[in-house]
């Protein structure tokens, strides 16, 4: 894993929990829908908050796309998680709100299955399938 | 009767994303490192692999529909339900599906990870 490949992976933490933020933020002002006119949920595409959420999690899936290339889905989804420590430590810090011993208890957990996931390798090595082996030893040769 | 909506925005949440990660995971992994790619071949030689993927359109469209079905959920519920709830449900699904489909090594460290990050997920946004 380089440099690069870890910032992919932090692009994914900022824009994924940004977008979900502006979401939710949205949806407050949209209001409930109603079961029986679900189309009216695209009427949300208006609001502001909805398009700058929706931008974020463009911006999330360029770089989940990225990092789906070099590394494993059960290594990039757990990696990512660190977004939910990243908030909660921004509201005890930044916004001086009180973070409860379950919190803290949940921030321990997060941390330590990044941390185990992190140190295992990145991507599953398939065997090459037979003719694409031979064409790999043809090459090498 | 609203309980049941919800919880039915998250079970569609779930299966639609793990679906749509599935899917990309696995046209990510035919088309490779895009970072080589562009290496080598240039921006333009990666956007022409990418744009004629088949199933990265499927898992792009899995997406969107839990992006919807997400949107849905957040008019009747809160984040701090609806989040946690689909977040922790979509790790363990997606490592089910992962081992099932992708055939991704999901060794005992990738499956106690994920089970902590679950754990933690659900401890940090219930309180």
């Amino acid at each position: 894993m380089t440099l690069r490949k870890y910032l992919v992976l932090l692009a994914i933490v900022a824009f994924g929990s940004i977008g979900d933020t502006f979401l939710a933020r949205g949806m407050r002002d949209v209001g409930a829908i109603d079961v029986h006119h679900i189309v009216h949920v695209l009427s949300a595409l208006a609001n502001p908050w909805i398009i700058f959420g929706t931008l974020c999690l463009l911006g999330f899936m360029s770089s989940y796309m990225t990092a789906l290339s070099f590394a494993d889905l059960t290594y990039v989804l757990p990696a990512t998680a660190l977004g939910y420590v990243v908030m909660a430590l921004l509201s005890r810090f930044w916004l001086q709100e009180h973070v409860s011993l379950q919190r803290w208890a949940g921030i321990a957990l997060i941390t330590a299955g990044v941390g185990l996931v992190a140190g295992g390798p990145s991507r599953t090595e398939h065997p090459p399938a037979p003719a694409k082996a031979v064409e790999t030893l043809q090459e090498r040769r | 009767m609203r309980n049941l909506y919800i919880w039915f925005c998250i079970f569609s949440t779930v299966c639609a994303s793990t679906a749509g990660d599935v899917l990309i995971a696995l046209a990510m992994r035919r088309i490779g490192d895009l970072g080589q790619l562009q290496r080598k071949h240039g921006l333009l030689a990666v956007l022409a692999r990418v744009v004629s993927s088949g199933a990265l359109f499927g898992g792009i469209f899995f997406m969107g529909m839990a992006y919807f079905s997400n949107l849905v959920g957040l008019s009747w519920a809160d984040l701090s339900l609806l989040g946690p709830a689909s977040a922790a449900l979509t790790f363990v699904a997606n490592a089910i599906a992962a081992k099932l489909f992708l055939h991704e090594n999901v060794d005992r460290r990738r499956w106690f990870a994920t089970i902590f990050v679950c754990c933690g997920v659900l401890l940090l946004t219930s309180s």
